[in-house]
């Protein structure tokens, strides 16, 4: 793959990182016990300190960027409804907001918000990550969810979802449900999208001698009409410095990889094995030729669950603590990760001969895998010479070989 | 020194910084104009105003660019960020002072809007602010998916619902669940946690809000509008009232009103802070600030401003007129105002034939142009003077009960906080009627407001507080 060249030659200081890493952050980690480990801080969830702590260790390991999960609902293990539960960490704030508190005290790295595109306004949303681009300097993206639960719909009022067991999502009615909702999310995406360029990036004048401010012919409506809104326009807040922050997705099936194909600059995958990753990378390409967009740069990354030791014993021992107080083995969506930083290399360099560009990983236990990360892997990819040794960018945009993109509604 | 010598201890101010915002008040053609959008100049404004131990910060929203004649409005500064991820990055920035953000209740829901407040109230530790706006105008409503659709008297019914929602998503947590015991492995107390019902006329949601509870309880809540309706929900729900009323007279008449309308509502007289906008202008003397002021007025009101704000009474198309000629001598279109849009402000025009001809007759009688006209209707500053002619003007306002503070507009973005924190502030603290630190962390603290959680607020809660 060909990245291309950022057309802002100081945003980009020398060539991208030859393979990109995120790190998702939730809550004390993935694990549902990560909570009760010694090196867990449980009490400081609702706090900006600790929020500021992991990103910053996270900027000094030089990750690309961070995500921050978010829900329009109270934490739950079962996949469609409230659990009910109270031995798991339940509660969180707005990821959003999190990540603007977040922004003043960092300098690199990017601030990936998931946001949630069911039963939200693209235009609050639209202006919310603009500001987080803001208040960021450039480092903002979103990474966009749906929702079918139908007490989330209740938390809201504004429509009413059929109860939903999973095996129900396999049958015609559940497909249609899931095909709407990712259409809905797509037309949100394109919304979110179209009021980033609604003003050009020179539309501000402060012109004295006329008394104009901007040039009206500068600013854009957008005039979309989809089956779940109509939007005008144009945005109240400006073009952005990345002029368009980064719009990333966790897609496991055609419906989101179609999303992630017409809509995303990253979509996250759960490939177990190579052969796997392969096959979804190539899904992923053929969506996004199917959406016209094949000589754009979109990233596929990895999504996994990493319990990471200094050698393979101590690092099964540390899931295996965690198993034993959840009272379960860990599954997830994605491949689980255990063994030494120099094994997780080798992996991430074999996915890499897949096709995939990067990797989102979740920490099993954030206390402890974290610096696993930071302190273990990015040394030993960077041995490699697989990992950036500086930020060579100032926008998360640059970090990710990505120009800033010419405006939709710009006169050529 | 003016004050009565009645031996009550001195009220304490009240101050407030409005950030500068998208309208004449804010004069962008002076050099020393900066961006309203870099988060550079909110900081600045927001250290300033900490600097000088105001209580909080303001921001006021829109959510449509004005138009008018069909265009977009282009001669005031046009566009700002989104108010709550501001608010939530100037929390890093700064450490005491308040966050208070204008959020509409028409084109947003109560869940999302109390996850957000109770979210920048932990991200803040305990700083943040609503101050509640209500809408109806379909000319916003394209913009959402909700659309256009709520009948203008409606507007506060849906905003007081709205608001006692959201209240009762910030007590559906208590504030004790999250006891995290590693040794027992219970993390939450209680699995009922954040679960709420609420049927009513605007809203019927139920299940379980996921912010556990914030160290405000709930932010503090503003109220602005000036209506009857407006000043009931102000007596009813609000911790403070930004009012539109700077000058002694309907200062003190809108103060004894609406503190009149508290005990109706059991409350008591200090549970409601009245807090009117103000700008002001200083200088070194008088005379100069006098000659500043005046220099301001004109940089607000350019021809171009003079003519489209005719307009807005006039509901016609002035474009043809001289703005240093005389007025039209058509009357104003007294039907449907289609001129200007997206600017509630048209709305304080309800007799548009009446303003127009008072105006004719006092542009007669002192020989006044279009423009020499709006400058002398519309732009007075409301403190002009020397640093101690501006703070014995507002601590009188303050001790006459004209207010409780005020909400400061100044008219320069970033740095027009500056000067009354260096010069104003000093002499009020000097009179010991404005506080020299602060002596809590919470806006609520600042405020003398009690915590929701402490049962009845009372005036000793306030001077423990302040």
């Amino acid at each position: 793959m060909t990245h291309t060249v950022d057309q802002e030659g100081p945003l980009l200081m020398s060539a991208p990182s030859p393979l990109h890493l995120a790190v998702a952050l939730d809550g004390t980690g993935w694990h549902p016990a990560a909570w009760r480990a010694p090196d867990a801080r449980p009490r400081d969830l609702l706090t900006a300190g600790y929020w500021a702590d992991l990103v910053a260790e996270a900027e000094r390991g030089l990750l690309d960027f961070v995500t921050f999960e978010d829900g329009l609902g109270l934490q739950s293990s079962h996949p469609t409804e409230p659990d009910g539960r109270t031995d798991q960490v339940r509660g969180r704030l707005d990821a959003v907001l999190v990540a603007a508190r977040i922004a003043p005290s960092t300098r690199h790295i990017g601030l990936v918000p998931t946001v949630v595109a069911t039963h939200t306004e693209p235009f609050h949303l639209s202006k919310a990550i603009a500001t987080l681009d803001y208040v960021s300097g450039g480092r903002a993206g979103l990474r966009v969810q749906v929702t079918a639960r139908p007490n989330e719909a209740a938390h809201f009022g504004r429509r009413a979802f059929p109860p939903l067991r999973v095996e129900d999502l396999d049958t015609p009615a559940g497909r249609d449900l899931v095909t709407d909702l990712f259409d809905e999310a797509a037309d949100h995406v394109e919304v979110v999208r179209r009021l980033w360029d609604s003003w050009e990036d020179d539309a501000e004048i402060r012109d004295a001698a006329t008394g104009r401010f901007i040039d009206r012919d500068k600013l854009h409506h957008i005039d979309f009409e989809g089956p779940h809104f109509k939007v005008r326009g144009p945005s109240i807040t400006p073009r952005p410095p990345q002029g368009q922050p980064l719009v990333t997705a966790l897609a496991h099936d055609t419906v989101p990889y179609r999303l992630v194909g017409r809509s995303a600059d990253i979509g996250y995958v759960t490939p177990h094995d190579t052969d796997q990753a392969r096959a979804v990378v190539a899904a992923i390409r053929a969506a996004q030729a199917e959406a016209g967009r094949s000589g754009e740069l979109l990233h596929v990354f990895a999504d996994l669950v990493v319990f990471l030791d200094d050698d393979p014993a101590a690092a099964r021992d540390h899931k295996a603590r965690l198993d034993d107080l959840a009272g379960h083995p860990y599954s997830s969506d994605a491949k689980v990760f255990t063994g030494t930083p120099g094994q997780l290399a080798d992996l991430l360099l074999e996915f890499r001969e897949a096709g995939l560009t990067g990797f989102r990983l979740r920490p099993g236990a954030i206390g402890h895998d974290l610096e696993q990360i930071t302190r273990g892997l990015v040394p030993e990819l960077q041995r490699r010479g697989a990992f950036r040794h500086a930020y060579e960018a100032h926008t998360l945009r640059g970090l990710l070989g990505l120009s800033r993109p010419a405006n939709r509604y710009a006169a050529v | 020194m003016t004050e009565p010598t009645t031996g009550k201890p001195l009220k304490q101010i009240r101050l407030a910084a409005h950030f500068p915002g998208v309208n004449n008040t804010t004069v962008w053609s002076d050099p020393r104009a900066g961006s309203h959008i870099e988060f550079s100049s909110f900081a600045h404004f927001a250290r300033t105003a900490e600097r000088a131990k105001f209580d909080f910060l303001f921001l006021a929203e829109g959510l449509r660019l004005r138009e008018q004649g069909g265009r977009l409005y282009d001669l005031d500064v046009v566009g700002r960020p989104d108010t709550f991820t501001v608010l939530s990055a100037l929390a890093a920035v700064t450490e005491r002072i308040g966050l208070t953000g204008t959020i509409n209740s028409t084109f947003n829901e109560p869940y999302e809007v109390a996850r957000q407040f109770a979210s920048l109230d932990h991200l803040s530790g305990g700083r943040a602010a609503w101050n509640v706006v209500t809408s109806w105008d379909a000319f916003t409503g394209e913009n959402f998916r909700r659309g256009g659709f709520l009948p203008e008297d409606q507007r506060y019914a849906r905003a007081q619902e709205f608001l006692s929602t959201a209240v009762e998503l910030f007590d559906s947590w208590k504030g004790d669940e999250i006891v995290a015991d590693r040794e027992s492995g219970v993390f939450l107390t209680d699995p009922k946690a954040g679960a709420f019902v609420h049927q009513g006329q605007h809203f019927d949601i139920s299940g379980l809000f996921n912010v556990p509870r914030s160290p405000q309880g709930r932010p503090v809540i503003f109220q602005a509008g000036d209506s009857h309706e407006g000043r009931e929900f102000a007596a009813a729900e609000a911790d403070a009232i930004f009012s539109r009323h700077s000058t002694l007279e309907a200062g003190r008449a809108f103060y004894a009103d609406v503190k009149g309308r508290l005990a109706r509502h059991g409350r008591t007289h200090d549970q409601l802070l009245i807090l009117p906008a103000a700008t002001f202008v200083l200088g070194d003397t008088d005379a100069e600030a006098q000659e500043l002021a005046r220099e301001v007025r004109h940089r607000q009101v350019s021809g171009a401003t003079a003519i489209a704000y005719l307009e807005h009474v006039w509901n016609r198309d002035l474009s043809a007129y001289d703005p240093d000629g005389p007025l039209p001598d058509i009357d104003p279109d007294p039907g449907e105002h289609t001129v200007a849009r997206g600017r509630a402000s048209v709305r304080q025009f309800r007799d548009p034939l009446a303003v127009a001809r008072e105006w004719r007759e006092r542009a007669a009688a002192d020989n006044l142009s279009i423009r020499e006209l709006v400058i002398e209707t519309t732009g007075r500053q409301s403190f002009v003077g020397s640093p101690a002619t501006v703070a014995d003007a507002i601590d009188h306002f303050v001790q006459t009960d004209a207010a409780d503070g005020f909400i400061l507009v100044p008219h320069l973005t970033p740095g027009g906080l500056d000067g009354f924190a260096d010069t104003v502030v000093p002499l009020l603290q000097e009179r010991g009627a404005f506080r020299h630190d602060y002596t809590g962390t919470t806006l609520r603290e600042h405020l003398g407001l009690a915590h929701p959680d402490a049962g009845t607020r009372t005036a000793d809660t306030r001077r423990a507080a302040s």
